[in-house]
Protein backbone atom coordinates (compact mmCIF):
# COMPACT_ATOMS: atom_id res chain seq x y z
CA UNK A 1 0.00 0.00 0.00
CA UNK A 2 1.20 3.52 -0.79
CA UNK A 3 -0.20 6.80 0.52
CA UNK A 4 -0.67 9.64 -1.95
CA UNK A 5 -1.80 13.01 -0.62
CA UNK A 6 -2.94 16.12 -2.48
CA UNK A 7 -1.90 19.41 -0.86
CA UNK A 8 -2.85 21.93 -3.52
CA UNK A 9 -5.98 21.97 -5.69
CA UNK A 10 -4.96 25.03 -7.72
CA UNK A 11 -2.34 27.78 -7.69
CA UNK A 12 -3.59 29.90 -4.82
CA UNK A 13 -4.90 27.08 -2.63
CA UNK A 14 -4.16 27.06 1.13
CA UNK A 15 -0.40 27.48 1.70
CA UNK A 16 -0.46 25.51 4.98
CA UNK A 17 -2.05 22.39 3.49
CA UNK A 18 1.06 20.71 2.03
CA UNK A 19 3.11 21.56 5.12
CA UNK A 20 0.53 19.96 7.41
CA UNK A 21 0.28 16.89 5.19
CA UNK A 22 3.98 16.11 5.64
CA UNK A 23 4.00 17.01 9.33
CA UNK A 24 0.79 15.54 10.73
CA UNK A 25 1.02 11.91 9.67
CA UNK A 26 2.56 9.41 7.27
CA UNK A 27 2.42 9.86 3.49
CA UNK A 28 4.62 8.52 0.69
CA UNK A 29 3.82 10.94 -2.12
CA UNK A 30 2.70 14.57 -2.05
CA UNK A 31 0.86 15.64 -5.22
CA UNK A 32 0.47 19.36 -5.88
CA UNK A 33 -1.76 20.63 -8.69
CA UNK A 34 -0.94 24.19 -9.77
CA UNK A 35 -2.16 24.54 -13.32
CA UNK A 36 -5.57 25.69 -14.45
CA UNK A 37 -6.12 26.36 -18.15
CA UNK A 38 -5.71 30.09 -17.70
CA UNK A 39 -2.51 29.66 -15.66
CA UNK A 40 -0.49 28.65 -18.72
CA UNK A 41 -0.98 32.02 -20.41
CA UNK A 42 0.04 33.86 -17.23
CA UNK A 43 3.28 31.92 -16.86
CA UNK A 44 3.99 32.27 -20.59
CA UNK A 45 3.84 36.08 -20.25
CA UNK A 46 6.17 35.91 -17.23
CA UNK A 47 8.65 33.85 -19.26
CA UNK A 48 8.54 36.33 -22.13
CA UNK A 49 9.43 39.10 -19.67
CA UNK A 50 12.14 37.06 -17.91
CA UNK A 51 13.57 33.83 -19.33
CA UNK A 52 14.16 32.54 -15.78
CA UNK A 53 10.44 32.67 -14.92
CA UNK A 54 7.31 30.99 -16.29
CA UNK A 55 6.42 28.55 -13.49
CA UNK A 56 4.39 28.49 -10.24
CA UNK A 57 6.49 30.83 -8.11
CA UNK A 58 4.93 29.65 -4.84
CA UNK A 59 6.38 26.18 -5.37
CA UNK A 60 10.16 26.57 -4.72
CA UNK A 61 9.63 28.41 -1.39
CA UNK A 62 7.18 25.69 -0.33
CA UNK A 63 9.73 22.98 -1.09
CA UNK A 64 12.36 24.93 0.86
CA UNK A 65 9.96 25.03 3.80
CA UNK A 66 9.39 21.24 3.81
CA UNK A 67 12.79 20.12 2.46
CA UNK A 68 14.16 18.81 5.77
CA UNK A 69 10.98 16.91 6.49
CA UNK A 70 10.76 15.22 3.09
CA UNK A 71 14.46 14.30 3.21
CA UNK A 72 13.97 12.63 6.60
CA UNK A 73 10.72 10.86 5.78
CA UNK A 74 11.38 9.97 2.14
CA UNK A 75 8.23 11.66 0.85
CA UNK A 76 8.35 12.24 -2.91
CA UNK A 77 6.78 15.41 -4.30
CA UNK A 78 4.98 15.30 -7.67
CA UNK A 79 3.82 18.66 -9.03
CA UNK A 80 2.79 20.29 -12.30
CA UNK A 81 4.41 23.48 -11.02
CA UNK A 82 6.72 23.73 -14.02
CA UNK A 83 4.31 25.73 -16.15
CA UNK A 84 6.14 26.63 -19.37
CA UNK A 85 9.59 26.53 -17.76
CA UNK A 86 10.05 23.36 -15.66
CA UNK A 87 13.85 23.58 -15.83
CA UNK A 88 13.93 27.09 -14.35
CA UNK A 89 11.52 25.94 -11.65
CA UNK A 90 13.79 22.98 -10.85
CA UNK A 91 16.88 25.21 -10.70
CA UNK A 92 15.15 27.51 -8.22
CA UNK A 93 14.15 24.50 -6.08
CA UNK A 94 17.77 23.29 -6.18
CA UNK A 95 19.00 26.76 -5.21
CA UNK A 96 16.70 26.90 -2.19
CA UNK A 97 17.02 23.19 -1.26
CA UNK A 98 20.42 21.98 -2.54
CA UNK A 99 20.14 18.57 -0.84
CA UNK A 100 17.16 17.48 -2.92
CA UNK A 101 17.34 15.59 -6.20
CA UNK A 102 14.98 17.14 -8.75
CA UNK A 103 13.73 15.78 -12.09
CA UNK A 104 11.64 17.48 -14.76
CA UNK A 105 9.25 16.14 -17.39
CA UNK A 106 9.57 17.96 -20.72
CA UNK A 107 7.82 17.83 -24.07
CA UNK A 108 4.33 19.14 -23.36
CA UNK A 109 5.14 22.70 -24.45
CA UNK A 110 4.16 23.15 -28.12
CA UNK A 111 4.34 26.95 -28.28
CA UNK A 112 7.41 27.06 -30.53
CA UNK A 113 6.14 24.18 -32.67
CA UNK A 114 2.73 25.64 -33.61
CA UNK A 115 3.82 27.16 -36.97
CA UNK A 116 5.48 23.86 -37.95
CA UNK A 117 2.45 21.79 -36.85
CA UNK A 118 0.07 24.05 -38.82
CA UNK A 119 2.31 23.89 -41.89
CA UNK A 120 2.28 20.10 -41.74
CA UNK A 121 -1.50 20.11 -41.85
CA UNK A 122 -2.53 19.70 -38.21
CA UNK A 123 -5.71 21.79 -38.02
CA UNK A 124 -6.10 21.70 -34.22
CA UNK A 125 -9.74 22.74 -34.57
CA UNK A 126 -11.45 24.29 -31.57
CA UNK A 127 -13.31 21.41 -29.92
CA UNK A 128 -16.27 23.69 -29.13
CA UNK A 129 -16.60 25.75 -32.34
CA UNK A 130 -14.83 23.64 -35.00
CA UNK A 131 -12.71 26.59 -36.17
CA UNK A 132 -9.14 25.73 -37.28
CA UNK A 133 -6.31 27.08 -35.11
CA UNK A 134 -4.93 29.09 -38.05
CA UNK A 135 -7.76 31.59 -37.39
CA UNK A 136 -5.99 32.83 -34.24
CA UNK A 137 -2.38 31.87 -34.95
CA UNK A 138 -1.27 35.50 -34.62
CA UNK A 139 -2.57 35.89 -31.06
CA UNK A 140 -1.53 32.59 -29.45
CA UNK A 141 0.02 33.05 -26.00
CA UNK A 142 0.65 29.44 -25.00
CA UNK A 143 0.10 25.90 -26.32
CA UNK A 144 0.56 22.75 -24.27
CA UNK A 145 -0.39 19.12 -24.73
CA UNK A 146 -1.88 17.30 -21.76
CA UNK A 147 0.50 14.45 -21.01
CA UNK A 148 -0.32 11.43 -18.90
CA UNK A 149 1.13 9.50 -15.98
CA UNK A 150 3.85 7.41 -17.69
CA UNK A 151 6.37 10.23 -18.31
CA UNK A 152 5.83 11.38 -14.70
CA UNK A 153 6.39 7.82 -13.44
CA UNK A 154 9.59 7.70 -15.53
CA UNK A 155 10.76 10.80 -13.65
CA UNK A 156 9.98 9.13 -10.31
CA UNK A 157 12.13 6.19 -11.43
CA UNK A 158 15.20 8.47 -11.38
CA UNK A 159 14.95 8.36 -7.58
CA UNK A 160 14.36 12.10 -7.37
CA UNK A 161 12.82 13.72 -4.30
CA UNK A 162 10.88 16.22 -6.39
CA UNK A 163 9.34 15.66 -9.83
CA UNK A 164 8.26 18.79 -11.72
CA UNK A 165 6.04 18.52 -14.78
CA UNK A 166 4.51 21.15 -17.01
CA UNK A 167 1.03 20.51 -18.39
CA UNK A 168 0.40 16.95 -17.27
CA UNK A 169 -3.18 16.05 -16.43
CA UNK A 170 -4.28 16.72 -12.86
CA UNK A 171 -5.12 13.04 -12.41
CA UNK A 172 -1.64 11.95 -13.56
CA UNK A 173 -0.16 13.42 -10.38
CA UNK A 174 -1.84 10.63 -8.37
CA UNK A 175 -1.72 7.90 -11.01
CA UNK A 176 2.03 8.28 -11.66
CA UNK A 177 3.09 7.14 -8.15
CA UNK A 178 0.91 4.04 -8.55
CA UNK A 179 2.40 3.27 -11.98
CA UNK A 180 5.86 3.73 -10.48
CA UNK A 181 5.35 1.80 -7.22
CA UNK A 182 3.19 -1.04 -8.56
CA UNK A 183 4.76 -1.43 -12.01
CA UNK A 184 1.48 -0.89 -13.83
CA UNK A 185 1.88 -1.06 -17.61
CA UNK A 186 0.27 0.79 -20.53
CA UNK A 187 -2.81 -1.15 -21.54
CA UNK A 188 -3.78 -2.27 -18.00
CA UNK A 189 -6.83 -0.10 -18.41
CA UNK A 190 -8.82 -1.13 -15.33
CA UNK A 191 -5.86 -0.32 -13.07
CA UNK A 192 -5.06 2.91 -14.89
CA UNK A 193 -8.71 3.97 -14.67
CA UNK A 194 -8.70 3.25 -10.93
CA UNK A 195 -5.65 5.45 -10.42
CA UNK A 196 -7.18 8.12 -12.64
CA UNK A 197 -10.37 8.19 -10.57
CA UNK A 198 -8.29 8.34 -7.38
CA UNK A 199 -6.61 11.35 -8.95
CA UNK A 200 -9.94 12.95 -9.84
CA UNK A 201 -11.14 12.55 -6.25
CA UNK A 202 -8.12 14.29 -4.69
CA UNK A 203 -7.15 16.77 -7.43
CA UNK A 204 -9.23 19.56 -5.91
CA UNK A 205 -7.69 19.17 -2.47
CA UNK A 206 -10.17 19.60 0.39
CA UNK A 207 -13.17 19.58 -1.95
CA UNK A 208 -13.41 15.83 -1.20
CA UNK A 209 -12.80 16.13 2.56
CA UNK A 210 -15.73 18.37 3.47
CA UNK A 211 -14.94 21.59 1.62
CA UNK A 212 -17.80 22.98 -0.51
CA UNK A 213 -19.99 20.06 0.63
CA UNK A 214 -23.76 20.56 0.70
CA UNK A 215 -24.59 17.68 3.03
CA UNK A 216 -25.32 19.24 6.45
CA UNK A 217 -22.38 21.63 6.10
CA UNK A 218 -22.76 23.22 9.59
CA UNK A 219 -22.01 19.81 11.12
CA UNK A 220 -18.68 19.40 9.30
CA UNK A 221 -16.01 19.65 12.02
CA UNK A 222 -13.27 22.26 12.28
CA UNK A 223 -13.08 23.80 8.79
CA UNK A 224 -10.21 25.99 10.10
CA UNK A 225 -8.00 22.92 10.38
CA UNK A 226 -9.46 20.93 7.48
CA UNK A 227 -7.46 17.86 6.50
CA UNK A 228 -6.44 17.50 2.84
CA UNK A 229 -7.05 14.14 1.16
CA UNK A 230 -4.90 11.02 1.27
CA UNK A 231 -5.39 7.97 -0.98
CA UNK A 232 -4.20 4.65 0.41
CA UNK A 233 -3.69 2.76 -2.84
CA UNK A 234 -3.33 -0.99 -3.29
CA UNK A 235 -1.71 -2.75 -6.25
CA UNK A 236 -5.07 -4.28 -7.29
CA UNK A 237 -6.51 -0.84 -8.08
CA UNK A 238 -8.72 -0.52 -5.01
CA UNK A 239 -8.06 2.35 -2.66
CA UNK A 240 -9.24 4.15 0.46
CA UNK A 241 -9.74 7.91 0.64
CA UNK A 242 -8.95 9.34 4.09
CA UNK A 243 -7.19 12.23 5.86
CA UNK A 244 -4.79 12.56 8.77
CA UNK A 245 -6.21 11.81 12.24
CA UNK A 246 -7.07 14.89 14.28
CA UNK A 247 -7.66 17.16 11.30
CA UNK A 248 -10.93 18.92 10.50
CA UNK A 249 -13.36 18.18 7.70
CA UNK A 250 -15.11 14.95 6.80
CA UNK A 251 -14.45 12.04 4.46
CA UNK A 252 -17.68 10.19 3.75
CA UNK A 253 -19.27 8.62 0.69
CA UNK A 254 -21.38 11.82 0.42
CA UNK A 255 -18.32 14.08 0.15
CA UNK A 256 -16.67 11.64 -2.28
CA UNK A 257 -19.77 11.45 -4.50
CA UNK A 258 -19.95 15.24 -4.77
CA UNK A 259 -16.32 15.39 -5.87
CA UNK A 260 -16.70 12.45 -8.29
CA UNK A 261 -19.40 14.44 -10.09
CA UNK A 262 -17.44 17.70 -10.07
CA UNK A 263 -16.65 18.95 -13.58
CA UNK A 264 -17.72 15.59 -14.99
CA UNK A 265 -18.92 15.13 -18.58
CA UNK A 266 -20.06 11.75 -19.93
CA UNK A 267 -19.43 9.47 -16.92
CA UNK A 268 -18.62 6.42 -19.10
CA UNK A 269 -16.03 8.33 -21.13
CA UNK A 270 -13.65 10.21 -18.84
CA UNK A 271 -10.80 10.59 -21.32
CA UNK A 272 -7.17 10.86 -20.25
CA UNK A 273 -3.93 10.24 -22.16
CA UNK A 274 -3.57 6.86 -20.39
CA UNK A 275 -7.08 5.36 -20.46
CA UNK A 276 -10.79 6.10 -20.57
CA UNK A 277 -12.29 5.74 -17.08
CA UNK A 278 -15.86 4.56 -16.48
CA UNK A 279 -17.43 6.41 -13.52
CA UNK A 280 -20.50 4.14 -13.65
CA UNK A 281 -18.33 1.25 -12.43
CA UNK A 282 -17.28 2.89 -9.15
CA UNK A 283 -18.30 1.20 -5.89
CA UNK A 284 -18.07 3.18 -2.62
CA UNK A 285 -18.12 1.76 0.90
CA UNK A 286 -17.89 3.67 4.19
CA UNK A 287 -15.51 1.31 5.98
CA UNK A 288 -14.85 3.54 8.99
CA UNK A 289 -14.84 7.07 10.30
CA UNK A 290 -13.32 9.30 7.60
CA UNK A 291 -12.49 6.25 5.48
CA UNK A 292 -14.18 5.48 2.16
CA UNK A 293 -13.15 2.41 0.15
CA UNK A 294 -13.35 2.73 -3.64
CA UNK A 295 -13.33 -0.38 -5.84
CA UNK A 296 -14.74 -2.10 -8.93
CA UNK A 297 -13.40 0.48 -11.41
CA UNK A 298 -13.26 -0.39 -15.09
CA UNK A 299 -11.45 1.38 -17.89
CA UNK A 300 -11.06 1.34 -21.67
CA UNK A 301 -8.44 2.03 -24.32
CA UNK A 302 -6.40 5.21 -24.35
CA UNK A 303 -7.21 7.74 -27.11
CA UNK A 304 -5.11 8.21 -30.25
CA UNK A 305 -5.44 11.99 -29.99
CA UNK A 306 -4.23 14.06 -27.05
CA UNK A 307 -5.87 17.24 -25.86
CA UNK A 308 -3.97 20.45 -26.47
CA UNK A 309 -4.67 23.57 -24.45
CA UNK A 310 -4.03 26.80 -26.38
CA UNK A 311 -4.49 30.25 -24.90
CA UNK A 312 -4.76 33.40 -26.98
CA UNK A 313 -5.28 37.14 -26.58
CA UNK A 314 -8.99 37.83 -27.10
CA UNK A 315 -9.55 41.46 -26.06
CA UNK A 316 -10.53 43.37 -22.92
CA UNK A 317 -13.13 43.50 -20.21
CA UNK A 318 -14.05 45.52 -17.14
CA UNK A 319 -16.61 44.93 -14.40
CA UNK A 320 -17.79 47.67 -12.04
CA UNK A 321 -20.16 47.77 -9.09
CA UNK A 322 -22.28 50.23 -7.11
CA UNK A 323 -24.47 49.56 -4.08
CA UNK A 324 -28.00 50.99 -3.68
CA UNK A 325 -29.76 50.88 -0.31
CA UNK A 326 -33.43 50.62 0.70
CA UNK A 327 -35.96 51.87 -0.23
CA UNK A 328 -36.53 50.64 -3.81
CA UNK A 329 -32.91 49.46 -4.01
CA UNK A 330 -33.56 47.19 -6.98
CA UNK A 331 -35.55 49.80 -8.90
CA UNK A 332 -32.77 52.36 -8.39
CA UNK A 333 -30.10 49.88 -9.52
CA UNK A 334 -32.16 49.05 -12.62
CA UNK A 335 -32.55 52.76 -13.39
CA UNK A 336 -28.78 53.24 -13.02
CA UNK A 337 -28.19 50.39 -15.48
CA UNK A 338 -30.46 52.05 -18.05
CA UNK A 339 -28.61 55.37 -17.59
CA UNK A 340 -25.17 53.76 -18.08
CA UNK A 341 -26.33 51.98 -21.23
CA UNK A 342 -27.83 55.17 -22.65
CA UNK A 343 -24.63 57.14 -21.98
CA UNK A 344 -22.48 54.41 -23.58
CA UNK A 345 -24.76 54.44 -26.65
CA UNK A 346 -24.53 58.26 -26.89
CA UNK A 347 -20.73 57.91 -26.95
CA UNK A 348 -21.09 55.46 -29.84
CA UNK A 349 -19.09 52.78 -28.04
CA UNK A 350 -19.30 49.22 -29.35
CA UNK A 351 -19.00 46.15 -27.14
CA UNK A 352 -19.20 42.43 -27.73
CA UNK A 353 -21.42 42.22 -24.64
CA UNK A 354 -22.78 44.40 -21.82
CA UNK A 355 -23.98 42.27 -18.92
CA UNK A 356 -25.81 43.47 -15.80
CA UNK A 357 -26.49 41.59 -12.57
CA UNK A 358 -28.18 42.51 -9.29
CA UNK A 359 -26.32 40.91 -6.38
CA UNK A 360 -28.66 40.19 -3.51
CA UNK A 361 -31.55 39.57 -5.90
CA UNK A 362 -30.86 37.04 -8.66
CA UNK A 363 -27.26 37.28 -9.87
CA UNK A 364 -26.40 33.65 -9.14
CA UNK A 365 -29.64 31.80 -9.82
CA UNK A 366 -31.35 33.96 -12.45
CA UNK A 367 -34.96 32.92 -13.11
CA UNK A 368 -34.62 30.16 -10.48
CA UNK A 369 -34.25 32.74 -7.68
CA UNK A 370 -37.49 33.43 -5.78
CA UNK A 371 -39.01 36.93 -6.03
CA UNK A 372 -37.98 39.25 -3.21
CA UNK A 373 -39.74 42.15 -1.49
CA UNK A 374 -38.10 45.57 -1.01
CA UNK A 375 -34.59 44.33 -0.12
CA UNK A 376 -32.30 46.29 2.26
CA UNK A 377 -29.62 46.76 -0.41
CA UNK A 378 -28.59 45.61 -3.88
CA UNK A 379 -25.21 45.58 -5.58
CA UNK A 380 -25.40 46.64 -9.21
CA UNK A 381 -22.72 44.86 -11.22
CA UNK A 382 -22.16 45.87 -14.85
CA UNK A 383 -19.54 44.28 -17.08
CA UNK A 384 -18.47 44.97 -20.65
CA UNK A 385 -16.26 42.99 -23.00
CA UNK A 386 -14.83 44.00 -26.36
CA UNK A 387 -11.80 44.16 -28.61
CA UNK A 388 -11.41 47.96 -28.30
CA UNK A 389 -9.41 48.77 -25.18
CA UNK A 390 -10.35 52.47 -25.37
CA UNK A 391 -14.07 51.68 -25.32
CA UNK A 392 -13.68 49.39 -22.31
CA UNK A 393 -11.59 52.05 -20.55
CA UNK A 394 -14.26 54.70 -21.23
CA UNK A 395 -16.90 52.43 -19.67
CA UNK A 396 -14.91 52.27 -16.42
CA UNK A 397 -15.43 56.05 -16.04
CA UNK A 398 -19.23 55.85 -16.30
CA UNK A 399 -20.15 54.29 -12.95
CA UNK A 400 -18.81 56.56 -10.19
CA UNK A 401 -20.47 59.74 -11.58
CA UNK A 402 -23.85 58.10 -10.91
CA UNK A 403 -23.26 58.61 -7.18
CA UNK A 404 -23.93 62.33 -7.72
CA UNK A 405 -25.88 62.45 -10.98
CA UNK A 406 -28.18 59.38 -10.80
CA UNK A 407 -30.75 57.78 -8.49
CA UNK A 408 -30.30 58.36 -4.72
CA UNK A 409 -28.44 56.27 -2.08
CA UNK A 410 -25.61 54.98 -4.30
CA UNK A 411 -22.52 53.94 -2.35
CA UNK A 412 -19.75 51.36 -2.42
CA UNK A 413 -17.60 53.33 -4.89
CA UNK A 414 -14.58 53.65 -2.62
CA UNK A 415 -12.19 51.77 -4.90
CA UNK A 416 -12.80 54.21 -7.74
CA UNK A 417 -13.17 53.04 -11.30
CA UNK A 418 -12.63 49.36 -12.04
CA UNK A 419 -9.49 48.12 -13.83
CA UNK A 420 -9.44 47.17 -17.53
CA UNK A 421 -8.40 43.53 -17.78
CA UNK A 422 -6.91 41.69 -20.73
CA UNK A 423 -9.02 38.70 -21.70
CA UNK A 424 -7.03 35.58 -22.46
CA UNK A 425 -9.31 32.99 -24.02
CA UNK A 426 -8.89 29.26 -24.13
CA UNK A 427 -8.84 27.06 -27.25
CA UNK A 428 -9.17 23.31 -26.62
CA UNK A 429 -7.97 21.15 -29.52
CA UNK A 430 -6.73 17.64 -30.33
CA UNK A 431 -3.41 16.50 -31.75
CA UNK A 432 -2.16 13.05 -32.77
CA UNK A 433 -0.30 11.57 -29.80
CA UNK A 434 2.77 10.54 -31.81
CA UNK A 435 3.51 14.26 -32.27
CA UNK A 436 4.10 14.57 -28.52
CA UNK A 437 7.57 13.40 -27.49
CA UNK A 438 8.24 13.61 -23.76
CA UNK A 439 11.56 13.24 -21.98
CA UNK A 440 12.87 13.30 -18.42
CA UNK A 441 15.90 15.21 -17.16
CA UNK A 442 17.51 15.32 -13.73
CA UNK A 443 18.43 18.95 -13.05
CA UNK A 444 21.81 19.48 -11.37
CA UNK B 1 -46.87 15.32 -2.38
CA UNK B 2 -44.62 18.14 -3.64
CA UNK B 3 -41.28 18.78 -1.94
CA UNK B 4 -38.12 20.70 -2.82
CA UNK B 5 -35.44 18.53 -4.40
CA UNK B 6 -33.18 19.44 -1.46
CA UNK B 7 -35.21 17.10 0.80
CA UNK B 8 -33.98 14.00 -1.02
CA UNK B 9 -30.78 15.04 -2.80
CA UNK B 10 -27.61 17.10 -2.70
CA UNK B 11 -25.64 18.57 -5.58
CA UNK B 12 -22.37 20.03 -6.78
CA UNK B 13 -21.82 22.09 -9.92
CA UNK B 14 -18.84 23.29 -11.91
CA UNK B 15 -17.76 24.44 -15.35
CA UNK B 16 -16.12 23.23 -18.53
CA UNK B 17 -15.82 26.14 -20.93
CA UNK B 18 -19.28 27.60 -21.48
CA UNK B 19 -20.95 24.45 -20.09
CA UNK B 20 -22.14 23.95 -16.51
CA UNK B 21 -22.28 20.45 -15.07
CA UNK B 22 -24.56 19.65 -12.13
CA UNK B 23 -24.22 16.38 -10.25
CA UNK B 24 -27.42 15.58 -8.35
CA UNK B 25 -27.07 12.82 -5.74
CA UNK B 26 -29.87 11.06 -3.83
CA UNK B 27 -29.30 10.91 -0.05
CA UNK B 28 -30.87 7.43 -0.05
CA UNK B 29 -30.32 5.17 -3.06
CA UNK B 30 -34.00 4.14 -3.07
CA UNK B 31 -34.84 7.73 -4.10
CA UNK B 32 -32.66 7.52 -7.22
CA UNK B 33 -35.67 6.43 -9.30
CA UNK B 34 -37.51 9.61 -8.24
CA UNK B 35 -34.61 11.69 -9.57
CA UNK B 36 -34.70 9.78 -12.87
CA UNK B 37 -38.46 10.31 -13.17
CA UNK B 38 -38.67 13.95 -12.05
CA UNK B 39 -35.46 15.53 -13.33
CA UNK B 40 -35.89 15.32 -17.07
CA UNK B 41 -33.52 17.39 -19.23
CA UNK B 42 -36.40 19.49 -20.57
CA UNK B 43 -37.61 20.28 -17.05
CA UNK B 44 -34.13 21.33 -15.94
CA UNK B 45 -33.74 23.53 -19.02
CA UNK B 46 -37.11 25.19 -18.41
CA UNK B 47 -36.26 25.75 -14.74
CA UNK B 48 -33.14 27.77 -15.56
CA UNK B 49 -34.91 29.77 -18.30
CA UNK B 50 -32.72 32.20 -20.23
CA UNK B 51 -29.74 31.42 -17.99
CA UNK B 52 -29.17 28.35 -20.19
CA UNK B 53 -29.05 29.21 -23.90
CA UNK B 54 -28.10 25.75 -25.22
CA UNK B 55 -29.35 22.22 -24.74
CA UNK B 56 -29.41 20.20 -21.51
CA UNK B 57 -28.02 16.63 -21.52
CA UNK B 58 -28.46 14.04 -18.76
CA UNK B 59 -26.29 11.07 -17.80
CA UNK B 60 -27.19 8.34 -15.29
CA UNK B 61 -24.90 6.94 -12.57
CA UNK B 62 -27.10 4.41 -10.72
CA UNK B 63 -24.03 3.11 -8.87
CA UNK B 64 -23.80 6.46 -7.07
CA UNK B 65 -27.55 7.16 -7.00
CA UNK B 66 -26.74 10.21 -9.08
CA UNK B 67 -27.52 12.07 -12.29
CA UNK B 68 -25.11 14.32 -14.15
CA UNK B 69 -26.50 17.24 -16.16
CA UNK B 70 -24.63 19.22 -18.78
CA UNK B 71 -26.10 22.69 -19.36
CA UNK B 72 -24.63 24.10 -22.56
CA UNK B 73 -24.10 27.81 -23.27
CA UNK B 74 -24.86 28.68 -19.66
CA UNK B 75 -21.94 30.88 -18.57
CA UNK B 76 -21.96 33.91 -20.86
CA UNK B 77 -19.02 32.59 -22.90
CA UNK B 78 -17.39 30.76 -20.00
CA UNK B 79 -13.95 30.94 -18.44
CA UNK B 80 -12.24 34.29 -18.75
CA UNK B 81 -14.77 35.65 -21.29
CA UNK B 82 -17.69 35.50 -18.86
CA UNK B 83 -18.93 38.70 -17.24
CA UNK B 84 -21.06 36.81 -14.73
CA UNK B 85 -20.33 36.81 -10.98
CA UNK B 86 -20.75 33.02 -11.03
CA UNK B 87 -18.52 32.56 -14.07
CA UNK B 88 -17.69 28.98 -13.03
CA UNK B 89 -21.28 27.86 -12.38
CA UNK B 90 -20.51 27.06 -8.75
CA UNK B 91 -24.04 27.89 -7.55
CA UNK B 92 -26.16 26.14 -10.21
CA UNK B 93 -26.35 22.99 -8.08
CA UNK B 94 -27.80 24.86 -5.13
CA UNK B 95 -30.29 26.58 -7.45
CA UNK B 96 -31.57 23.25 -8.75
CA UNK B 97 -32.14 21.95 -5.20
CA UNK B 98 -35.00 24.45 -4.88
CA UNK B 99 -36.96 22.77 -7.70
CA UNK B 100 -40.29 21.32 -6.50
CA UNK B 101 -40.76 17.65 -7.34
CA UNK B 102 -43.56 15.09 -6.89
CA UNK B 103 -42.84 12.17 -4.56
Amino acid sequence: MIRIANGQGFWGDWLEAPVRLVEQGPIDYLALDYLAEITMSIVQKQKQADANLGYARDFPPLIARIAKRIRESGVKVVANAGGVNPVACAREVRRLAPDLKVAVVLGDDLFDRIPELLTRGHLMKNMETGEPLSAISGSILSANAYIGAFPVAEALATGSDVVIAGRCTDTALALAPMVHAFGWQPGQYDLLAAGTIAGHIIECGAQCTGGNCQVDWPSIPDFANIGYPIVEADPDGSFVVTKHAGTGGRVHSDTIKEQLLYELGDPRNYITPDCVADFTSIKLYDEGENRVRVSGIRGGSRPEMLKVSVSYAWGFKAIGTLVYSWPQALEKAQAADRIVRERLAQLGLQFDEIHTEYLGVNACHGPAAPPVADVPEVQLRIGVRGSDRKAVDRFTRELVPLVLNGPPTATGFGDGRPPVREVVAYWPALLARDEIRTRVEVVE
Amino acid sequence: MRIPLSHIAHARSGDKGDTVNIGVIAFWTEDYEILVRELTPSRVKAYFGDLVQGKVERYELPNLGALNFLLHEALGGGGTLSLRVDAQGKTFGAALLRLEIDV
